[in-house]
């Protein structure tokens, strides 16, 4: 498999082009906007938590294939979790496009579909993006959360 | 025009490019960002291996024979500059970073003297953030109203707009030449004119258009102009400020260091005549040298060559890309340079450069450092390809052939 088609797998294409959980959650109790100035992604996360679990998640906005994989891949991997099983998550995922993770590790699941990530250096803030926000997000955090 | 040197697009000329001997991802390289930064010829990079190896010393000071040398060639390359734009005395010719430094030179002196409360400076839909935010920042510190001339759906001021918007108020008119982001040219000398007449100052952004098509400030008409030595094959660090003589007199000085003085005291301290005057502490003399070299190859290659040459691969690509299946050029006005925006149905700019990249073709996915460009056509990025005198119908080729790539990939 060539980089490119590591990169663009079917399952990336595929949520890129009919993304999970598209759309604004209303109502929502947790909300948070994130932007990649470097190339004009901009993704919202609304959340609705309940015990500390996200009962339910959307994301919005207008970004690249593997922005919007990333971000339709994350809403449906955390749903029913809390914060620390999601920042557990993350941290996996992080180290999974900076090349430090490994595809196998059984907490990524569907994420390790990001692994091609980690030979394109300039696109890991396309793939974290939307987690950023998701912590913004929880964060309740007022001020749009940049990738810069 | 010196009729030994190469044809633009030419092996010949291709080769005095060293970089595109390189590989990329394995792939030949295809330089398509040139609007962003070009290519270096030899000639340009030997000029400052020269300075470093032969005559390095700083300029203005020293007794000594270096510092005299050096200070030749960096006065030498003022009168280079001078006699490229059609200046009618090298002291119009300031040494600045590059455009930005020069749009905010003239922003915080003559826009920070000449503007007051309720005054405006008109501007266009179609600038570069380096010719937005300085002025936004000194219109915001004076009171003053920053005007925007509006743009149609094909990336032309709106016929009749920018006329319109020219009030007894308006003190600085500031305009691009040619869009980075789209490619338009703007009718520049009538709007210099108009603007003139309004009594405004006359600001003219000619970093797209200098490396692409003969530029002579006498012509056009206006107060100022500036652009990139970088943008036109010239060192990093090179830009140029050219300023009527009689406004450059008027101004007070911008930075404060050594260069630009005339005398100083503790209690006071006067100024350097113009230019040296807006040029504070030890100037980048290399890169001024290394840019009196790349304006004298552009020369002897012929500005006039190399327009033909680019309208021709321009209206080449604008063919070959446009007839693709799902692909839209952004940005469809009458007259055009260098520029081919474009977005393929369903997927992002940002996508397309990176499978382009792996194919060795370089172009530019994004803003472009033009939001409110990409806001008013609805768009959140473009892809652009931007061509220079090294491109070639190869290259078209290579681009058209890495989109059809990029579709298959995605499925569509």
């Amino acid at each position: 498999m060539s980089e490119l088609e590591d990169l663009y797998q079917e399952m990336i294409l595929g949520h890129a082009k009919a993304p999970r959980n598209f759309g604004r959650l209303e109502p929502c109790n947790a909300q948070a906007q994130g932007y990649n100035p470097l190339c004009g992604d901009r993704i919202g996360v609304s959340l609705l938590l309940s015990d500390g679990r996200i009962a339910d998640v959307r994301f919005d906005g207008a970004g690249c294939a593997i922005c919007t994989a990333s971000a339709s891949l994350m809403t449906e991997s955390v749903k029913g979790r809390t914060r620390p099983e999601i920042d557990a998550v993350f941290h996996r995922v992080h180290d999974l496009v900076t090349g430090k993770g490994n595809r196998d590790d059984p907490l990524l699941g569907k994420l390790a579909v990001f692994g091609g990530v980690s030979e394109f250096p300039m696109r890991v803030k396309c793939a974290t993006l939307p987690w950023h926000t998701l912590n913004a997000a929880f964060d309740q955090s007022s001020t749009p959360v940049s990738t810069e | 025009m010196n009729n030994s040197a190469p044809l633009p697009g030419s092996g010949a000329l291709r080769a005095e490019f060293p970089i595109l001997e390189r590989k990329v991802h394995g792939q030949a390289l295809v330089y398509l960002d040139n609007a962003a930064t070009t290519q270096k010829p030899r000639c340009v990079i030997d000029k400052l291996t020269e300075c470093y190896t032969q005559w390095n010393a700083n300029v203005h000071r020293g007794v000594h024979l270096l510092s005299q040398e050096a200070t030749e060639h960096y006065e030498g390359a003022r009168s280079v500059v001078a006699r490229f734009i059609g200046a009618k005395t090298s002291d119009e010719i300031v040494f600045v970073r590059g455009a930005t430094e020069g749009i905010n030179l003239v922003a915080q002196t003559l826009g920070r003297t000449l503007l007051g409360a309720g005054d405006e400076v008109l501007i266009t839909a179609l600038e570069h953030h380096s010719n937005i935010v300085p002025w936004q920042l000194v219109c915001r510190e004076r009171g003053a109203t920053l005007v925007v001339c509006p743009i149609t759906d094909a990336g032309e001021l709106v016929p009749g707009a920018f006329e319109s918007l020219l009030t007894p108020r308006t003190k600085i008119a500031a305009f691009t030449w040619v869009s980075n982001a789209l490619g338009t040219v703007n009718p520049v000398a009538g709007m210099c004119a108009a603007a003139q007449r309004a009594g405004a100052i006359t600001f003219v952004d000619a970093c797209q258009a200098v490396p692409h098509f003969r530029v002579n400030v006498q012509t056009i008409g206006c107060d100022f102009l500036v652009f990139s030595g970088h943008k036109v094959y010239a060192p990093n660090g090179s830009g140029v400020l050219w300023g009527r003589k009689a406004v450059l007199d008027t101004m007070p000085p911008w930075q404060g260091g050594g260069d630009m003085i005339s005398s100083v005291t503790f209690e006071a301290s006067t100024w350097n005549r113009v230019p040296h005057k807006f040029e504070a502490g030890t100037p980048d003399y290399p890169a001024a040298a290394g840019l009196a070299t790349a304006l004298t190859w552009l020369d002897a290659v012929g500005m006039e060559r190399v327009q033909a040459h680019e309208t021709a691969l321009l209206a080449l690509a604008t063919n070959r890309v446009g007839e693709l299946p799902g692909v839209r050029i952004i940005g469809t006005a009458a007259q055009k340079a260098s520029v081919l925006s474009f977005v393929i149905a369903g997927i992002h700019p940002h996508d397309i450069g990176t499978i382009l990249d792996r194919k060795g073709v370089a172009i530019r996915a994004g803003h472009h450092c033009a939001q409110p460009v990409m806001d008013r056509l609805g768009l959140p990025a473009t892809a652009r390809a931007s061509f220079g005198v090294s491109n070639n119908s190869a290259d078209i080729d290579a681009l058209v052939d890495s989109i059809r790539m990029v579709q298959k990939l995605f499925g569509s």
